[in-house]
């Protein structure tokens, strides 16, 4: 008995952190629009920057001014961080901005990395609150008690701030219907600009007040993304009560996980989303999003053609380009060729989702992923031929997007986007935890192909008839009366349910496709690398489709190609350098805000822009 | 027209949907007659969008049943409902925004012909010459290669009349077809549809506010107040059912002057 409350309260008290870091997600979310990936990073830098300012204040009034001081910087930050990066690209396609903060995490990681160094930081423990209470003998941290006791403060803070002051109202106003708020004259930038800041001001108060219990090290960016976003979906976009509900389930049932069932840690919030939004579409205290009048938000992309004769010809000449690449007779060249045509094809097909299909995958990288370990798993454990296990890969792939798409199709918008993230990371978190089947952290090795592909340049053609194959397949399904279908889904779902086509069916069929598409993407990476490790599962591998996709320009054809290969190779030369990721970070930043539209949307514009004067001529894209 | 033609082509029996403790429909019984154009008329609130929604399958009836030639169709998904030959046009348009005009009839061909999951021909090429007669009979034909997006409104709402016409229905519901045109292009197009489907023998319920349309259009019109159908005549007699225009039309302008809208 004594344990058990004992464990009650360790999950109560680790709650405080998890619920401030996501009521700040959920306010920027809620008023913004905006999926602020870079929210883990504030959370971050409240940790590093608290432990800085409790170096130099001294006794519990400088802990505690500490904790409240880190909360006002990191406020400030976000504050420059929407100021520079984001008010640029408000008027952005819906969801692009988050491929800004995706460049802000980059960033703000090789910032840290540099002011603080990369050696973990032990957080300094709480003057006055130092001890232990014992209760029924089981010891219980002063600390804990008092973050238990702060948390419904905090809860009961913002609730008074915004259901009974002014500004409370217009955010409330401003989350319901953002246009009809700025029609009354409320400036809307300062509105935004004020969320961001309370939003950031609250994720670095969670991280200085974990530092007692916690500290601070470079990887809590990402290893409290996924847990912010599963509370906030848990428990309701926009509602506290229900992020503060969702908090305390997670940490208290995690805690419980923790002591008895030790291998489903990592799984288990997962679990716990899939089931409440199962149960409860919209989380515990969620409404239902109202869905718009048109599929996709800010202007639609424009017609599509199936490629000119031009266009076939650039296509053409490019591939003979590549084919030609072994000449230059560098081992290099060709790993790094291969490298991404891999990630194009894997790219290509969340593109297909995303683009086509208005449907917004989180957790892309489970059937790209999927498709690795299928085919590793059959050559390990039932030594397949390579043959036999590349061609499950697509199968196994497309099985699991079956399953997880028929799941997750019953959701819309960002909790569609949400409950694919939960079960790609429960997939992560299976693999990464069945040690003695799938090697766990360990991963599988010794995954090569047969003798015929074992050459570099063999396996090279092989990618490229395969890789380049599945790109050409995928462009020419969107032109297909299926893609059509699958796009009038997207673009008036009414429309398209009221003219006799089954959208749910034909967007799962899309969903199983490119899940497919993915999968031999996955095949070819684990045959070219040899081994297969859980990363290529997880969240950050998934968000990198989705930060090339928008990159490259999600309202074009080409884009989830072009913004793969653009990256890969960018990628490649800077990570020679120290701070790679400051730099590649500085760079996306940059390509957000220059070409709103991506890459080749933005070169399209400013080509029309340039030679097209009359009005009455088609736009189509031809590349 | 004749409007003593018994034969049916949609029946409704005691239809009703509540919303809550709101009875937004109550007890709604009428036929829609064979090669007629049908008008449901109605302040706002009164239920027609309601009606017309339980007709189309998007919401459920609480009560009552919708039978189609005769066929139970209650509770169908509105796709079902659309492949038994049911078109139907919205208030506010739905049409395919990234595609151009045509492809948007071409659309609803590939969905007619059950082409949709067929992956290996391109959807440009498939049906052209049907999309292009239909547009033609819209008069959207020279604008066919538009983009949709770049539209007027009233060019989207001939265009959905194109779809909806593209499975060859033999029954059209149109939701205010008219609702945010200009005057005179709302005679055109209702003019347009009345041509079309005298010509095909398509029978049309169309709900409208605009009583210049009404009058100069409708075969027969049913009044619905508060969820309940108050009348149910020609032309004539709801222009002279007192009891019309005390809840409706408040003895406007309508009635007295009944010539300026011949």
């Amino acid at each position: 008995m004594g344990l058990f409350v004992a464990q009650l309260l360790t999950g109560l008290a680790n709650a405080a952190t998890l619920f401030l870091v996501a009521s700040g997600l959920s306010l920027i979310f809620g008023v913004t629009r905006i999926v602020n990936f870079s929210h883990g990073s504030f959370y971050m830098l409240g940790a590093f920057v608290g432990y800085s300012l409790m170096q130099v204040l001294p006794g519990a009034i400088g802990f505690w001014s500490s904790v409240i001081l880190s909360g006002l910087i990191v406020g400030v930050i976000g504050v420059i961080v929407e100021v520079l990066v984001l008010r640029p690209v408000y008027k952005a396609p819906e969801l692009f901005q988050l491929v800004a903060t995706f460049g802000v995490i980059l960033v703000i990681q090789d910032l840290a990395l540099m002011i603080w160094g990369a050696e973990d930081v032990l957080g300094p423990r709480a003057p006055g609150l130092k001890g232990i209470v014992r209760f029924m003998g089981e010891p219980i941290p002063k600390y804990d008690l008092a973050l238990i006791a702060i948390t419904p403060f905090v809860l009961f803070g913002l609730w008074y701030l915004l259901t009974k002051t002014r500004v409370g109202v217009l955010v409330r106003a401003a989350t319901q219907d953002r246009e009809m708020v700025a029609a009354l004259g409320v400036n809307q930038s300062w509105l935004f600009t004020g969320v961001f800041f309370l939003g950031a001001a609250l994720a670095g108060l969670g991280g200085a007040i974990q530092l007692p219990k916690g500290g601070a090290d470079l990887l809590m960016d990402f290893n409290i993304l996924a847990a912010i976003f599963v509370v906030v979906v848990i428990g309701g976009m926009g509602s506290l009560p229900g992020a503060y509900i969702a908090a305390v389930l997670i940490s208290v049932l995690n805690v419980f996980g923790v002591a008895y069932i030790p291998q489903s840690t990592l799984v288990l919030m997962f679990v716990v989303m899939a089931v409440v939004l199962t149960i409860r579409p919209y989380g515990l205290l969620g409404r239902e999003e109202v869905a718009g009048e048109h599929g996709q938000v800010g202007e639609p992309e424009k017609p599509i053609k199936p490629a000119s004769g031009r266009a076939r010809i650039v296509v053409g000449l490019l591939l003979l380009g590549l084919v030609c690449l072994p000449l230059l007779d560098s081992h290099f060249v060709l790993i790094l060729a291969t490298d991404i045509i891999i990630f194009c094809l894997f790219a290509a097909s969340l593109h297909f989702l995303l683009g086509l299909g208005g449907l917004v995958s989180f957790g892309h990288a489970a059937y790209f992923g999927g498709g690795a370990y299928v085919a590793a798993l059959l050559v390990t454990h039932a030594n397949a031929p390579m043959e036999l296990a590349f061609l499950m890969a697509p199968i196994g792939a497309g099985f699991a997007a079956v399953i997880i798409g028929w799941l997750c199709l019953r959701l819309t918008g960002v909790y569609f986007a949400m409950l694919t993230l939960a079960l790609a990371q429960l997939l992560w978190s299976l693999v990464f935890q069945w040690d003695e089947f799938t090697g766990g952290d360990d991963g599988l090795v010794d995954i090569w192909p047969s003798a015929w592909l074992s050459e570099a340049t063999t396996y090279f053609f092989f990618t490229v008839i395969i890789g380049v194959g599945g790109i050409l397949l995928l462009r020419h399904v969107a032109h297909s009366p299926f893609g059509y279908a699958l796009r009038a889904s997207r673009d008036s779902n009414r429309q398209a349910e009221a003219t006799g086509i089954d959208t749910k069916k034909i967007q799962w069929m899309a969903f199983t496709f490119a899940g497919a598409m993915a999968g031999v993407s996955g095949a070819l990476f684990v045959f070219s690398k040899g081994s297969v490790f859980p990363n290529e599962l997880e969240i950050a591998k998934s968000f990198d489709g989705i930060i090339v996709v928008f990159l490259g320009g999600v309202k074009t054809l080409s884009g989830g190609v072009v913004g793969a290969a653009s990256l890969e190779l960018v990628k490649d030369y800077l990570t020679r350098f120290e701070y790679w990721r400051l730099a590649l970070g500085l760079l996306i930043i940059f390509v957000v805000i220059v070409a709103p539209h991506g890459i080749v949307g933005s070169i399209r514009r400013g080509y029309e822009r340039l030679f097209s004067r009359s009005t009455t001529r088609v736009d189509g894209e031809s590349s | 027209m004749n409007t003593q033609q018994a034969d049916s082509v949609l029946k409704v029996t005691g239809l009703s949907k509540s919303f809550g403790g709101l009875q937004a429909v109550s007890n709604l019984n009428f036929d829609v007659r064979r090669g007629e154009l049908l008008a449901l008329i109605g302040p706002n609130g009164a239920g027609k969008s309601t009606c017309f929604n339980m007709l189309m399958g998007q919401l459920k009836a609480t009560q009552g049943d919708v039978f189609l030639r005769g066929e139970k169709i209650t509770g169908m998904k509105p796709r079902k409902i659309w492949r038994k030959g049911v078109g139907r046009t919205f208030q506010i348009t739905g049409t395919y925004q990234s595609m151009t005009v045509i492809e948007n009839v071409q659309m609803a061909l590939i969905s007619h012909h059950k082409k949709l999951f067929s992956i290996r021909p391109y959807a440009t090429r498939l049906y052209r010459t049907e999309a292009m007669q239909l547009l033609e009979l819209v008069g959207m034909s020279a604008q066919a290669e538009r983009a949709c997006a770049i539209l007027a409104y009233g060019d989207l709402k001939r265009l959905e009349l194109a779809i909806a016409l593209s499975h060859s229905p033999s029954l059209l519901l149109m939701d205010e077809p008219t609702a945010g045109m200009a005057p005179k292009e709302r005679i055109n197009l209702m003019q347009l549809t009345a041509d079309i489907v005298e010509e095909r023998d398509i029978s049309v319920l169309f709900t409208e506010h605009d009583m210049d349309v009404v009058f100069a259009h409708a075969h027969r019109i049913m009044v619905l107040n508060r969820g309940e159908l108050i009348a149910n005549g020609t032309v004539e007699e709801i222009r002279s059912d007192p009891m019309v225009q005390e809840v409706y039309l408040g003895g406007g302008s309508v009635f007295a002057n009944e010539s300026s809208h011949a």
